[in-house]
């Protein structure tokens, strides 16, 4: 039995520890958000952070992730407001959707280091794979996600000095 | 074990919205997006209006939608095209799929289900407008019939119902009941298109939310009660036979349920979870008869396609003037060859099917393009009459072309047979789609042209050697020797017609088939036929000293509206202004699936390496139903056109695929992506495809433009490393 701490929640899984982690999350807890595209960490569809880091789980042996933080795209937000998931709603950047969790959390990664990446910053960091091609809706988003979070973060900060009305 | 199945009956009166899915926990093809809704304890009473609209007491309306969505934004298209007509509160629409079985049972309502060709919209867009103002006209007639008052004496809009003369208002919700008892007027006039308010609008996609959360199950996510999971190998060599195997180890591993011979070419292992059943399969020891195939490889094909290129046994595709003799006649006479590797649709999702199969009934939930060709495949396989069957067709993580063909249903159905009461997923590897796949067609061209005084083509051949997507499509019909689809841009008129004004124009086609069956790949046979003819027509341009702008709009005089994209993207880029050395712009122009699209793309080659920095695109598709969509569908085809004329390319080996997976059949990437700016110019009068034209123009513009910066002409593509200096 091996216990992961998934989405904050420690979960006890009883599975081959060579299992790999997208597996484990995908037929052993039906958290099916997270993606199978090409099995050997080429496409980005199975994208979940693992300590805060953008981490490939197709290829991760699930003994490899106790004891660390998996973040799933279940987990980004509870109600899809992470400033990723706004912006790409706001820009309808998916098209058929199937690689966007991994993009979202690629992206999400990616801004919690910078918050205001390049377009260089972009191109070295996301590598996914998206054969519908939102690649320019993609940028966009991101650029977009990080004045979102910057906004919030400035709200946040000014809240105390602020009466709220309801 | 078995999924509790409620019977749906479908009914005009009463229709159980999301009952089809049928499945507890998943909502299948449905959408319910407002929170008060979800919220509500009560069930609210839902009236179907007729097949394309039903409308719920608390205003919510559903809209059906039988063509599939797998990322082209059709959807939401025809939605908007339904909701114009029906005159409802946009905020208030969602949808869902209507099944084809139930499109069996009810004398096909909905149409056609293919969803390809780029044909969704531009093929349904006068029914579903019909099906929409015919459910306002039932709506309005309940309403004044409420009121004592004439029909044509009332309006809707916005989902409220307005007797203009008293000034009474009723909405939608409260009049359906009456309003689905109500017979429809025998036809209806639609509206001028200069009256649309929701058709032409950049209106947001109606299925983005659940595809940012994760939510939304495709059908790789599917988990049925008491489901087991199937993975698959097939003969790698197409049209090759299992011989023999041994599964005695994977019988032994966790998890596994069962191996099954899958037809003559195929083992599958059952297990409980995916992982096991792929762990497990990897152990089976397969023996293959692979007979002639497993001796082809990718010289062979070549030398096969280059014979092509001189034989007598040719299907004329188009041929205006005398073409031979001017070219036997040529005082200049200019010819190349280029040539079009196989390509893999490769989807991000892979192939996948969930069936159940008893004795009594089938149904499968599936991912596909065409519903209706889906429950023939799942009857066939079945053993069962269709009215037994059923498809749930399920939102696709990419279609390309590739979910037209329904292989894989057929593989799920064969081994849910063998299990029957237990819902069976089978699911492909990568490696499985990548090696069998159906492929782009590979093709080689030459093109031979005699150039005027002008230095104009006054004669043309272009002589066509490789595969046919109509032979493989109907081998049962005997197969065609004649391939009229394979002249998509070179056709004589049509939706592929020709642009081009060229006095002697001679198209031909010498059949070369190979055991790797071509397919229906987004943009088909136009991606290669532009390459060829516009990367050509830069060639003959610069025989003649001429600016490529200027040379093709010599070509273009009877053609205003592909020489207004043709323009406008040029313009876009500034053509002609001074750019700094190793960098040059690109133009290429067509008119196929019945839209004018062009492009004019910028590049800069250092020291052998491709930057493309950006490409102005323009497109005419007659209407633009969403333009926002419309722009996302083009910017998309340039990350696949380009994917595939820089990357992309399928060698044979030993008669079998080489690249399995991504890494060696390798994807743009966002680094790799110019920026695209599109213009959107929709000339009215007409219905062209969005999904597939500008494919077609990557690979001719970003290679001109190659040519442009550095006097290098890639002529067989994918450019790979191909020196570029």
């Amino acid at each position: 039995m091996l216990t992961l701490v998934i989405n904050g929640d420690n979960i006890e899984v009883d599975v081959d520890p060579a299992t790999p982690l997208l597996w484990v999350l995908r037929d052993h807890l039906d958290m099916t958000g997270t993606k199978y595209g090409c099995g050997i960490a080429q496409c980005g569809a199975c994208t979940i952070h693992l300590d805060g880091v953008a981490t490939r789980c197709c290829v991760l042996p699930v003994s490899a992730a106790v004891g660390k933080a998996i973040t799933t795209i279940e987990g980004l937000s509870d109600d899809g407001s992470h400033p990723v998931q706004q912006a790409w709603v706001e820009l309808d950047t998916p098209q058929c959707g199937y690689c966007q969790p991994g993009m979202i959390m690629a992206a999400a990664a990616l801004l919690s280091e910078i918050p205001h990446p390049t377009d260089a910053d972009i191109d070295k960091r996301i590598t996914n794979i998206c054969r519908c091609g939102t690649f320019t809706r993609v940028r966009a988003g991101i650029h977009r996600a990080a004045a979102i979070h910057q906004v919030a973060a400035v709200t946040e900060a000014a809240a105390p000095f602020f009466e709220v009305k309801a | 074990m078995l999924t509790s199945r409620r019977t749906v009956n479908i009914t005009r009166r009463r229709f159980v919205v999301g009952a089809a899915a049928g499945v507890s926990g998943v909502a299948i093809g449905m959408q319910l997006p407002l929170s008060k809704v979800l919220a509500s304890q009560q069930v609210p009473a839902t009236e179907e209006i007729n097949a394309w609209v039903v409308v719920h007491d608390d205003e919510r309306v559903v809209i059906r939608v039988a063509r599939s969505e797998m990322g082209q934004g059709t959807l939401t298209g025809l939605i908007q095209l339904v909701a114009e007509e029906l005159e409802c509160n946009w905020d208030n629409v969602s949808w869902e799929f209507p099944t084809p079985g139930q499109s069996l049972a009810r004398g096909r309502p909905w149409g056609n289900f293919m969803t390809g060709g780029s044909r969704g919209i531009r093929s349904s867009h006068d029914y579903v407008r019909e099906g929409g103002a015919l459910a306002r006209e039932l709506l309005i007639a309940a309403a004044a019939d409420n009121w004592s008052v004439p029909a044509n004496e009332c309006g809707a809009r916005d989902g409220v119902i307005t007797h203009h003369a008293s000034g009474r208002t009723t909405t939608f919700g409260a009049v359906a009941a009456k309003a689905a008892t109500l017979t429809p007027p025998d036809k209806v006039t639609l509206k001028d298109p200069k009256d649309w308010r929701i058709v032409g609008q950049p209106v947001a996609r109606l299925d983005t939310a659940e595809k940012v959360t994760g939510k939304l199950r495709y059908g790789a996510d599917l988990k049925l009660p008491g489901m087991l999971n199937a993975a698959i190998y097939a003969c790698p060599v197409h049209g090759g036979k299992r011989a023999s195997f041994d599964a005695t180890t994977a019988l032994t591993m966790p998890g596994v349920r069962k191996i099954v011979p899958v037809g003559d070419d195929a083992v599958a292992v059952v297990a409980d979870t995916w992982w096991q059943a792929k762990q497990a399969l990897d152990t089976v020891v397969i023996s293959w008869d692979t007979g002639t195939n497993g001796r082809v490889d990718s010289a062979a094909i070549e030398a096969m396609l280059k014979e092509g290129l001189d034989a007598d046994d040719v299907f004329i595709g188009h041929s205006r003037g005398d073409t031979a003799a001017k070219l036997a006649n040529a005082q200049q006479r200019v010819t190349a060859e280029y040539s079009y590797p196989f390509q893999n649709h490769a989807p991000m999702e892979p192939m996948n099917a969930t069936v159940l199969w008893t004795q009594e009934r089938c149904e499968a939930w599936v991912p596909t393009q065409n519903g209706e060709s889906a429950l023939e495949a799942l009857a066939d396989a079945a053993g069962l009459f269709r009215d037994k069957c059923e498809v749930h067709k399920l939102i696709l993580g990419g279609g390309f072309g590739r979910r037209a063909q329904h292989d894989f249903l057929v593989q799920a159905t064969e081994i849910a047979k063998t299990i029957p009461g237990t819902p069976i997923k089978l699911l492909w590897s990568r490696e499985e789609d990548q090696r069998r796949g159906v492929y782009h067609p590979i093709t080689r061209c030459r093109l031979s042209a005699s150039l005027n005084d002008e230095g104009l083509p006054e004669a043309l051949h272009v002589r066509i050697s490789g595969q046919s997507i109509l032979h493989a499509l109907r081998p049962a019909l005997g197969a065609p020797q004649k391939d009229p689809a394979v002249f998509q841009a070179l056709a004589p008129e049509g939706e592929h017609a020709l642009v081009y004004s060229i006095n002697n124009f001679l198209a031909d086609h010498a059949m070369r088939n190979t055991h790797l069956r071509p397919w229906f790949w987004r943009g088909v046979n136009s991606n290669q036929n532009v390459f060829y003819l516009e990367s050509f027509l830069d060639e003959l341009a610069k025989q003649a000293g001429a600016d490529p702008l200027d040379y093709r709009r010599r070509l273009l005089k009877d053609q205003p509206k592909a020489l207004a994209v043709l323009e406008r993207a040029a313009a876009n880029a500034g053509w002609g202004r001074e750019l700094p050395a190793g960098s040059g712009l690109g133009l290429a122009l067509c008119r196929v699936f019945d839209s004018y699209v062009a492009a004019c793309a910028e590049v800069s080659v250092v020291a052998g390496k491709l930057h493309m920095k950006k490409i102005w695109a323009a497109t005419d598709p007659g209407y633009a139903v969403n333009p926002q969509q419309i722009e996302a569908q083009v910017s998309g085809s340039f990350v696949y056109g380009l994917s595939a004329a820089l990357h992309g390319e399928l060698t044979v080996k030993e008669g079998q695929v080489e690249q399995q997976n991504f890494n060696t059949y390798p994807s743009l990437k966002i680094a790799e992506m110019p920026a695209v700016e599109t213009e959107v110019m929709p000339s009215g009068g007409f219905w062209g495809g969005v999904g597939e034209p500008t494919i077609a123009v990557a690979a001719p513009a970003v290679l001109n433009a190659v040519y442009a910066a550095t006097g290098v002409r890639i002529r067989h593509l994918p450019v790979k490393d191909q020196a570029l200096a």
